[in-house]
């Protein structure tokens, strides 16, 4: 009996988590198409050119340089910014699952959690 | 020439396109983006993988509230195949900045074509494993919803799961897909999970596989934002539509046109990549 009165609330905080990663669907989508307005806006009659790889600028490689570039209200820079929002979402969940793990004392899973979120933050922090 | 306008003008029509019939078919619309871009727009494919990661975390993460509602989904089973996902996406992702576009193109064109068979027909595994006491302990066992009540299930070969697991994570990573094809494969077949749990499960997994590789082409400068906005926002815009539609149309005859757009692209990646006309 307790076992499904446990299980349910394990769904109610899945649907919470859930709606959150929806809404910051919506929010990043909001903030790439505003940045995708401004870059338009500005550079919508010049040319791309994708053909050779040439890697982007270093102020869109890193976490911290792509939030000081928003500071300057360029439209790539707020895109970028939108894509890294985007990114964090799964982080976020990941996140809140460590919490609700924790919350019911499955320490089992609390550990596995947290090795998921210390290779998803290496790959976006860690490296230079 | 185009200029940005009506190169992103295009591309989101294409990728929109893709959004769709990846959410209808269900086999995500993540392997057509990358032989979009690369075919179809000539973006490199460092590009391409790059624009496609951002599509796949944006799809899978929008649609993730609707499956967990239907309560298919198992978080325990998710985050424990995780381990494996993002040890093989981080992997794929480093392998990915030393190969030439070539390979990746020829290695892209196989695991595609894999795909289109699997669409078609169901794959054998073999039917003799034992009931999984590393399951039990991990509590993965549970049930889902069905009209005559809770269902129960348990989980079988843990192991050859979780190895079929890092090897989705690794293609993932490699060649910006979702890999949702070879994860319900080791779910459904392998670890003989009811299909419905696996679908649903392995939609929650996509992102965070995703996530873990997009990480490492942001630092390459693989992720542009030009081609990127248009691919994400024309994916989400189909697979939105796509999801709302869904039960309108015939399922199985989109799968049987899917899978024959996925082997054309296929031999055309294979053959550019043979010939090295993708660089």
């Amino acid at each position: 009996m307790s076992e499904e009165k446990h299980k349910f609330g394990d769904t109610d905080m899945e649907l919470f988590i859930s709606r959150l990663l929806r809404y910051g669907v919506i929010i990043a989508s909001a903030i790439v198409l505003t940045g995708c307005i401004i870059f338009l806006a500005r550079h919508g009659t010049s040319q791309p050119d994708y053909g050779k790889f040439v890697g982007e600028p270093s102020e869109f490689r890193s976490v911290v340089d792509i939030i000081s570039s928003v500071m300057k209200m360029s439209g790539k820079g707020l895109i970028e910014f939108g894509l890294l929002v985007l990114i964090a979402i799964p982080i976020l969940r990941v996140v809140l699952s460590v919490i609700s793990f924790a919350v019911e004392k499955d320490r089992n899973y609390v550990i596995i959690t947290l090795i998921v979120l210390a290779l998803l933050l290496y790959s976006l922090l860690g490296q230079q | 020439m185009l200029d940005y306008f009506g190169f992103t003008l295009l591309l989101f029509a294409g990728a929109l396109a893709a959004g769709l019939l990846g959410a209808l078919s269900g086999l995500g619309g993540g392997v057509v983006i990358v032989p979009l871009l690369t075919l179809v727009f000539h973006v490199d494919i460092h590009y391409a993988i790059g624009a496609s990661l951002i599509a796949v975390i944006a799809t899978s993460s929008g649609a993730a509230s609707a499956f967990v509602k239907e309560g298919y989904s198992n978080i325990r089973i998710a985050m424990f195949l995780e381990m494996a996902t993002t040890i093989g996406a981080i992997a794929g992702a480093f392998v990915a900045v030393y190969m030439s576009p070539s390979t990746i193109a020829i290695i892209f064109g196989c695991v595609l074509v894999y795909s289109a068979i699997t669409a078609r027909s169901e794959p054998k595994f073999p039917d003799n494993f034992k009931k999984s006491l590393f399951a039990e302990r991990l509590k993965m066992n549970s049930h889902y919803p069905s009209i005559s009540g809770p269902q129960s299930y348990s989980v079988y070969n843990i192991f050859g799961g979780f190895s079929l697991m890092t090897v989705a994570g690794m293609l993932s990573g490699l060649l910006g897909i979702g890999s949702g094809v070879i994860k319900v494969v080791a779910m459904d077949k392998v670890m003989k999970i009811p299909f419905k749990v696996s679908t649903a499960t392995s939609n929650f997994m996509i992102g965070v596989t995703a996530a873990a590789s997009a990480g490492i082409y942001l630092h390459r400068g693989y992720i542009d934002p030009a081609i990127s906005m248009s691919v994400m926002l024309g994916a989400l815009a189909g697979a939105v539509i796509g999801a709302r539609y869904m039960v309108r149309f015939r399922v199985k005859m989109l799968r049987n046109i899917f899978s024959i757009i996925i082997f054309v692209l296929a031999i055309e990646m294979i053959y550019n990549g043979i010939t090295h006309k993708l660089g």
